[in-house]
């Protein structure tokens, strides 16, 4: 076996894709590998400085002594509303979570609606008044935003961004970078409840399930676990699109280090499971919109895990992982079952088995 | 009883992996080939390599039924796609194999009307729902899928749905086994039957298998531990010097298979004289086509497909894959210009074809056992 074909085959260091589709399709909307060629292809090489270049889920900016963070995030969830959630809960909590998980407490948001002609005003009311009680629950305001009115059929009903920005907490230097081996990997809960959620609430699957979306807020996760660990706390980053997997191969293409995952910490309902297995879909690579992901150092990371199961919503946290040197820049996880396998980057939409 | 962990059980594994360790003979190899799919995909995702003594290899067999479909034939299907009136319904991982004018996703990213759908049924609701559209249904897969085709079929004739219609891939499995079986360069010991087609065609079928040609065979289940376990059960017949079609999967899979099926199965369908399988090249009667009494819902005869025979790119490495020859990774362009992103070949595309399977779960096991070796 040559060096020569593993070197090939082996996920390398930050190196910047070239875009090379002639059309977007909708795995450049998965948060995947392709998303990832979207913007460090297109976005990236055109538009970057320095707050940018970092990829982070906010930009943070310096102002004498403040750090602020800066993030948006569009919604374009179908349906509108989903067991669990709807679309203007989760603008609310998806932009207050990137700026949680960036260590920074909200300031302040900005929301744009992108509404389709034939709307009913119900559903529009709806959503502002989820908005308003998403908003009161975090403890933001919501202090600006833009209305725009498309023709009927030029939508799924409603689109929303929301911005924010947020104070950076002084201690907190968190970062790939920052990560060492032997950091515990602590998640917040049960994975995958948000994306299984919808796929079965858009009914073309025929599958029933009470599976609830986990759309809530994070910042007092992020408080409990600041409390617990202090400056032992080196990365967080909330599993969206892409899932899990996803945000743990960027962990560890960005720290140049291992991350060890053991199939058996991994909370998963059953009824998550269940519908995953029928679908053929790995929950690893499934939206969350309510939890969390952190790296804490070793003699933090028991504090740090009873800390966030006190919080609500973190009842099940658990340490599912650790921090190695090796495998360098790969995601390695030990099954249930007794052996090992490697998790890769997603590719594509996660797309169902037939058979 | 949850039909999931049941079979995963970690401390069961451990003792059949011990049993299994215990029956290797040090001083021999032994090459078994799963044949399914659905296999490699649970084998890779579950780490089964990882238990197994390093005398054990397994090999990846011909049982994926995206993999083995060659470009011709997505073109073919892409032509039909592209016609305006009609609305292409698909399984979902065939949307992402590579045509010689790229793949079903692409084609539907330029705003063709391509939909992914999770049985025949639903294509034939769409039909119901649209009878202003002509409604086709990429039907792909061995006799685990075509019954449901089958069925599907019956059921627009009962309905006279007359703008639902089928573009018919279905293959079957013994005859790409018997082609395999007959290669100058074999050099398998046994074969982990598949499940899913055996429910329906049961394990008599393989009966020539040891017979003919003296190797073993057990049908197994897809769970981690069906495989562990028929793994175990084929070094017995080595222990024992028996060589046998023998049923692991007995909880599904009838001896004799489902005669229900086999009958809508004779109803629906003919054997085609030969089919070209990718990267095995053609191999008679392995298909079925749509017989006479139902050529109304066959799409090959309603729309005019170009039906050439596109060669596979010639870097591409599939058939040696698919019959055992050349592991995924020795491919010359596996994870180079050839990855799940930027497939070449089919077997990078669906998670079950060996390629993506070891790309995405297997690469660090290459790793240690390769590199380091």
């Amino acid at each position: 076996m040559s060096d020569t074909v593993m070197t090939s085959a082996t996920p390398s260091a930050r190196r910047r894709p070239r875009f090379g589709a002639t059309h977007i399709d909708m795995s450049h909307g998965a948060g995947g590998k392709a998303t990832h060629n979207l913007i460090e292809g297109l976005l990236v090489p055109a538009f970057s400085n320095p707050a940018l270049d970092q990829l982070s889920d906010a930009a943070v900016l310096t102002l004498g002594e403040t750090r602020l963070a800066l993030t948006t995030d569009s919604f374009v969830v179908r349906p509108l509303r989903f067991p669990g959630g709807s679309i203007g809960e989760l603008a609310v909590n998806g932009t207050v979570n990137d700026l949680a998980v960036s260590g920074a407490t909200p300031l302040g948001l900005s929301a744009a609606f992108i509404i389709e002609a034939g709307l009913a005003t119900e559903v529009l009311i709806g959503e502002i008044a989820a908005m308003a009680a998403a908003a009161r629950r975090a403890g933001v305001a919501i202090m600006t935003g833009d209305t725009k009115v498309v023709e009927h059929g030029k939508g799924d009903g409603l689109y929303i961004t929301t911005s924010g920005i947020g104070v950076v907490d002084p201690v907190l230097q968190l970062g790939a970078t920052t990560v060492r081996p032997g950091d515990k990997i602590l998640c917040s809960g049960t994975i995958g409840d948000h994306g299984v959620a919808i796929l079965i609430a858009r009914g073309d699957l025929e599958l029933e399930g009470d599976i609830r979306s986990d759309t809530r807020a994070l910042t007092p996760h992020v408080a409990a676990l600041r409390q617990a660990a202090g400056a032992g706390l080196r990365f967080m980053r909330d599993p969206t699109r892409g899932g899990v997997g996803t945000v743990l191969n960027e962990l560890a293409r960005d720290s140049g280090l291992g991350v060890v995952l053991w199939e058996d910490q991994l909370p998963l309902r059953e009824t998550v499971q269940g519908a995953c297995e029928i679908l053929g879909i790995d929950p690893l690579y499934v939206a969350n919109e309510g939890k969390l992901l952190a790296v804490v150092a070793a003699e933090q990371a028991d504090a740090a895990l009873a800390a966030l199961r006190l919080v609500e919503g973190g009842e099940e946290a658990a340490i599912i992982g650790e921090i190695r040197t090796e495998p360098a820049r790969m995601v390695l996880m030990h099954t249930h079952f007794g052996g090992t396998r490697l998790i890769d980057m997603l590719v594509g939409d996660p797309l169902p088995r037939i058979c | 009883m949850k039909y999931v962990h049941e079979f995963r059980n970690a401390e069961l594994a451990r003792a059949v992996a011990a049993e299994i360790a215990e029956l290797t003979d040090p001083n021999r190899h032994y090459k078994i080939m799963e044949i399914c799919g659905g296999h490699t995909h649970t084998i890779y995702r579950h780490g089964i390599k990882d238990m197994l003594p390093e005398q054990v290899e397994l090999v990846h067999g011909p049982g994926c039924p995206v993999c083995v479909l060659p470009m011709g034939r997505i073109d073919d299907g892409m032509a039909v796609a592209e016609r305006p009136e009609v609305i292409f319904t698909c399984f979902g991982d065939m949307m992402r194999v590579p045509g010689s004018k790229g793949s079903l996703l692409e084609a539907k990213a330029r705003g063709n009307d391509i939909r992914m759908v999770y049985s025949p049924l639903d294509a034939l609701r769409i039909a119901r729902e649209n009878p202003d559209r002509e409604v086709v249904f990429f039907a792909i897969g061995f006799e685990t899928t075509s019954p449901s085709t089958a069925l599907t079929i019956q059921r627009a004739r009962r309905e006279h749905l007359h703008n639902f219609s089928v573009f018919c891939n279905h293959i079957t499995l013994v005859p790409p086994i018997r082609a395999l079986l007959d290669s100058p360069d074999l050099t398998l010991d046994a074969f982990i039957g598949p499940g899913h087609v055996s429910t329906v065609i049961g394990c008599s079928p393989y009966e020539f298998i040891p017979t003919e040609y003296g190797k073993a065979v057990v049908v197994a289940g897809c769970e981690p531990l069906d495989i562990l376990y028929s793994i175990l059960m084929i070094m017995r017949q080595f222990a024992e010097g028996r060589r046998a079609v023998e049923n692991q999967y007995s909880r599904v899979v009838p001896w004799e298979g489902n005669q229900q099926a086999l009958r809508c199965l004779e109803d629906v369908f003919e054997l085609r004289p030969t089919f070209e399988w990718r990267g095995l090249g053609s191999i008679p009667y392995s298909a079925v086509k749509i017989a006479p009494a139902y050529a109304e819902w066959d799409a090959e005869l309603r729309f005019a497909v170009p039906g050439v025979r596109i060669a596979d790119p010639s870097e591409c490495q599939c058939g040696d894959v698919l019959r055992g020859k050349l592991k995924p990774w020795e491919c010359r362009v596996f994870g180079t210009s050839c990855t799940p992103e930027h497939p070449l070949g089919t077997l990078m595309v669906s998670s079950e074809g060996a390629c993506a399977a070891y790309y995405n779960f297997g690469r660090k096991a290459i790793d240690k056992s390769e590199v380091s070796a």
